[in-house]
């Protein structure tokens, strides 16, 4: 094996409640195609923010070794002068420059206080030639299609005199054909010294370029493996990816019977009003009164977009198909549409689009039901307080009083806020999106409590996760989501983590 | 049990942004009684204050929910001098009499509001694009409109009135006792209404067995508002009595904080304003609000517009110019936030105050109008420093 360029020792980094990074080593030979892959929140990207920096050193404990000294990057610019470059999924290009402005921007060619434009746009070809990129560089980069933005990222990174180049999910919006090219890009790449890390959850692919395979799982290393030494096969990373000793960290739930279908899907199709990408494709779903169906699929595979749509549909994709909302057609116009006929979303992303964080807890839970406590359009302001307490001792969230502001509680008691304030819409149907991310084991627990004492009282979930054991511990029945369509359904009896994520990477 | 002033220092600390202005402005107020021998809190300037300070109370107190949905209307201004203009040609050229052309002149504004709103809410234009393109029009239409008369004076006195006169005295009351005797008894009535209903409230709350004051910071609390409401009352009855450009803002002041604080639709507007995208996903429609709270806006620019014309009892042709900045400052002096979801419309009333009684505290001291917009330019920045300091710690 030729000397590793990179190897990062004992990594550990930690957040509020949260150990994302546990002890993590990882090492890079010089020269070589490394594959990174794990499920959604594996440690996957917070370990390549630790190594390019935006995790500042001290922020964690552990060590860097590049290209054989130790290293202690303060930030992105500290690793790029190192001869590290990265580039995200959501790629990092100034939309309205063009492809050479944004080749050299940060780094821009100067002669005296001015930009050497000419030298710039000669460079830029350069460039562009050894990405095999055949654009006019003075093309303006919204211009260009995805898979032509990716070359131009790289070509930016190319333009540093990159070492060690590390690429998030750098197929994940391309199609067929793109992939391929950038594939082969990254190989003619290897063969002229670059070294590559890649995260991927296609695991076609990876096994398609990758020479050396690296898997996380809840911020640990499980496995490095070589290639072709190993004798790797898809089956063997899907297990070690998923291979988790699945405790009983589920609360037992009693045995109740299944009622009529609440929520039907009927061929159920979305496009996107700008762009007219499909992203949900020909659904075909049922939840059933007393059921918890679990929809499980990778991030980007359409899981949200389709809880959207049923939620009202505030993104106004074009919808086709039908919705039945037990056993009527529904035409749900916005959330208020929705939530009248008895649905609810709890959000993904609590922070970002579920609670507000700057009101206290009883105003946050009110919120989608305040005609509730309202006479003639006055709220009346102390049996807020009282349903709000209601939920507080119910759901057990710990908060000083109802008038706390949500942006002081903890992961889990927000989420507990936001799980409370749609209870208090009395759904039939809750919808919820990823309802135990980052909070801690204690009250995930607690939540789950929560779901099963829900379905035992006749209501319906319909819980999207990344996370396969919750998937496995809390359905009755799963749905895979794959590129927007649905790829396979299973009562929770023939379901496996192997099967789920078979499903969900091909 | 705790002691008073453990409770008091509690009290304080944690509502220090709501107090931190009213305090501001009764420091403002003492210095400048000390600085011109007591002439500043005379009956008389006091009165001529609250009267000088309306015009622009009413934008604030329509901007404050505008810069809560996180927007801004510049269109104000020249609405309200738009409008004034209006007016005055209603009851001169047209003969309309004042009950027909203030609901018609009110009418207009909101039109004008709604129609920022469309564009904000249905086009998608940014507030201050569509705002700045209002505040051209309005400037135009406002020179269109008295063009051909130049300033028009206003003959009618009831509507004159609005802006220089006050409500009469009880019949009976000699001439020349130099008490405003209607004024005191309501003085005396809002006192009474307030501690009436301040304790049952405070019954409501222990029957729900909610936290409340501590008995002693609750009597002090009692005492030092009705002593405030009492010392207004007292100096106000000492020369005209209430203005009725005074009893206009109390009623729009206290409506607006009804609304905004007790109602849904209050509520939505400040949850609209705390984080879009949940409020949305909440079943709120959020060009509904956008749509409310401008027209809300364009209606007061109107009563601002009707406000001021009275005052000069004429319409010019500069009307109305920089009031929205004028209200835009007090609103933020008043504890308004740019990043949207806070600011009350109490506060916006403060904060106007503050920054007329800077006014008319310099006017009387003879400082140059150069060294005024200075130090209310420092003020605007001081006070919201202040705001930004004492916001509370944590996102």
């Amino acid at each position: 094996m030729k000397p590793p360029i990179l190897e990062m020792r004992t990594i550990t980094k930690e957040f509020p409640g949260v150990k994302a990074l546990n002890n993590v080593s990882f090492k890079v030979a010089e020269g070589e195609i490394h594959c990174l892959v794990g499920e959604n929140g594996a440690g996957k990207s917070t370990l390549m923010k630790v190594l390019s920096g935006v995790y500042p050193h001290g922020s964690y404990s552990g060590e860097i070794l590049f290209a054989g000294t130790p290293q202690r990057f303060m930030g992105i610019a500290d690793s790029e002068r190192a001869g590290i470059a990265i580039i995200y999924q959501e790629l990092a290009l100034v939309p309205d420059l063009t492809v050479y402005e944004n080749i050299f921007i940060g780094h821009e060619i100067r002669k005296g206080f001015l930009v050497d434009w000419n030298e710039t746009i000669r460079r830029a070809n350069e460039m562009l030639a050894k990405v095999k990129l055949n654009v006019n560089p003075a093309a303006t980069v919204r211009d260009l299609g995805v898979g032509k933005q990716q070359l131009v990222e790289i070509a930016k990174a190319l333009s540093k005199d990159v070492k060690l180049l590390i690429l998030d999910e750098p197929t994940a919006a391309l199609n067929e054909d793109d992939s391929e090219n950038l594939l082969e890009l990254l190989r003619d790449l290897r063969d002229h010294g670059v070294t590559c890390i890649m995260i991927s959850h296609k695991l076609k692919e990876v096994m398609a370029i990758a020479d050396t395979i690296t898997v996380l799982r809840d911020g640990q290393t499980i496995c490095t493996l070589d290639v072709k030494g190993d004798g790797v096969t898809e089956g063997m990373l899907i297990k070690h990816m998923v291979g988790r000793e699945i405790d009983n960290v589920y609360p037992p739930r009693e045995e109740h019977a299944l009622g009529e279908p609440v929520l039907e899907l009927r061929s159920w199709s979305a496009v996107t009003p700008g762009s007219g990408r499909h992203i949900l494709r020909d659904i075909n779903l049922t939840v059933r009164r007393g059921e918890i169906v679990g929809l499980a699929g990778l991030m980007g595979s359409g899981r949200t977009e389709l809880a959207l749509s049923v939620f009202g549909n505030p993104d106004g994709f074009r919808l086709t198909g039908e919705l039945y909302v037990k056993g009527t057609r529904c035409d749900l116009h916005g959330p208020e549409a929705a939530i009248r006929s008895g649905i609810a979303y709890v959000t993904e992303d609590r922070k970002g689009d579920g609670l507000i964080l700057i009101q206290d807890v009883k105003q946050n839970i009110s919120l989608a039901n305040l005609r509730a406590l309202a006479e003639g359009g006055v709220v009346n302001a102390n049996r807020e307080i009282k349903v709000a307490n209601d939920y507080r001792t119910s759901l057990n969230i710990k908060t000083p009083s109802v008038e706390q502001r949500v942006g002081n509680l903890s992961g889990g008691n927000q989420q507990k806020v936001s799980l409370g304030k749609w209870l208090f819409v009395n759904p039939s149907l809750l919808i919820l999106d990823e309802p135990t991310r980052g909070i801690d084991v204690g009250a995930k627990y607690e939540i789950y409590t929560i779901m099963n004492r829900l379905v035992q009282q006749g209501m319906s979930i319909l819980m999207i996760s990344s996370e396969l054991p919750e998937v496995l511990g809390m359905s009755d029945r799963v749905y895979v989501v794959a590129s927007g369509r649905i790829a396979g359904e299973m009562p929770i009896a023939e379901a496996t983590q192997e099967k789920i994520m078979h499903l969900a990477t091909n | 049990m705790t002691s008073f002033t453990d409770n008091l220092g509690k009290v304080l600390r944690q509502n220090i942004r709501d107090y931190g202005m009213l305090i501001a402005l009764f420091v403002i107020m003492a210095t400048f009684a000390a600085l011109t021998d007591g002439v500043f809190l005379s009956s008389r300037n006091i009165s001529n204050l609250m009267n000088q300070t309306g015009y622009i109370a009413v934008l604030a107190v329509g901007m404050t929910l505008v810069i809560v949905i996180r927007h801004i209307d510049l269109s104000v201004g020249f609405l309200a001098g738009f409008i004034g203009a209006i007016t005055a040609i209603a009851l001169t050229a047209w003969s309309l009499p004042v009950y027909v052309a203030i609901p018609m002149v009110l009418v207009l504004g909101i039109l004008g509001g709604l129609i920022t709103g469309f564009l904000v809410a249905q086009m998608k234009i940014p507030a201050f694009v569509a705002s700045l393109a209002g505040w051209l029009i309005y400037r135009g239409a406002l020179l269109l409109s008295t063009e051909g008369t130049g300033t028009i004076i206003i003959p009618d006195e009831t509507f004159n009135a609005i802006g220089n006169g006050y409500i009469p005295d009880l019949p009976g009351v000699p001439e020349g006792l130099g008490l405003h005797v209607l004024t005191l008894l309501i003085g005396a009535i809002a006192i009474v209404l307030y501690v009436v209903s301040e304790i049952n409230n405070r019954r409501k709350k222990q029957s729900y067995n909610f936290e409340v004051l501590s008995n002693d910071v609750f009597m002090l609390k009692l005492v030092v508002v009705s002593a405030i409401l009492g010392a207004v009352t007292w100096v106000l009855a000492g020369y005209n009595g209430l203005s009725w450009t005074l009893v206009i803002v109390l009623v729009v002041v206290g409506l607006y904080h009804f609304v905004s604080s007790e109602t849904v639709l209050g509520r939505h507007i400040y949850a609209m304003g705390g984080n879009p995208e949940a409020a949305e996903l909440s079943g709120i429609s959020i060009s509904r609000i956008t749509y409310v709270v401008f027209g809300s806006m364009g209606m007061l620019s109107a009563l601002s517009g009707i406000l001021f014309t009275s005052r000069l009892q004429s319409a010019t042709t500069t009307a109305g110019t920089l009031f929205e900045l004028d209200a835009i400052a007090a609103a933020y002096v008043g504890g308004v936030s740019a990043a949207g979801g806070v600011g009350k419309v109490t506060g916006s009333l403060i904060g106007a105050l503050v920054m007329g009684s800077l006014i008319s505290g310099m006017n009387l001291m003879g400082v140059g109008i150069a060294y005024q917009y200075i130090v209310r330019g420092a003020v605007l920045v001081a006070a919201v420093i202040f705001d930004v300091a004492t916001r509370n710690p944590g996102k």
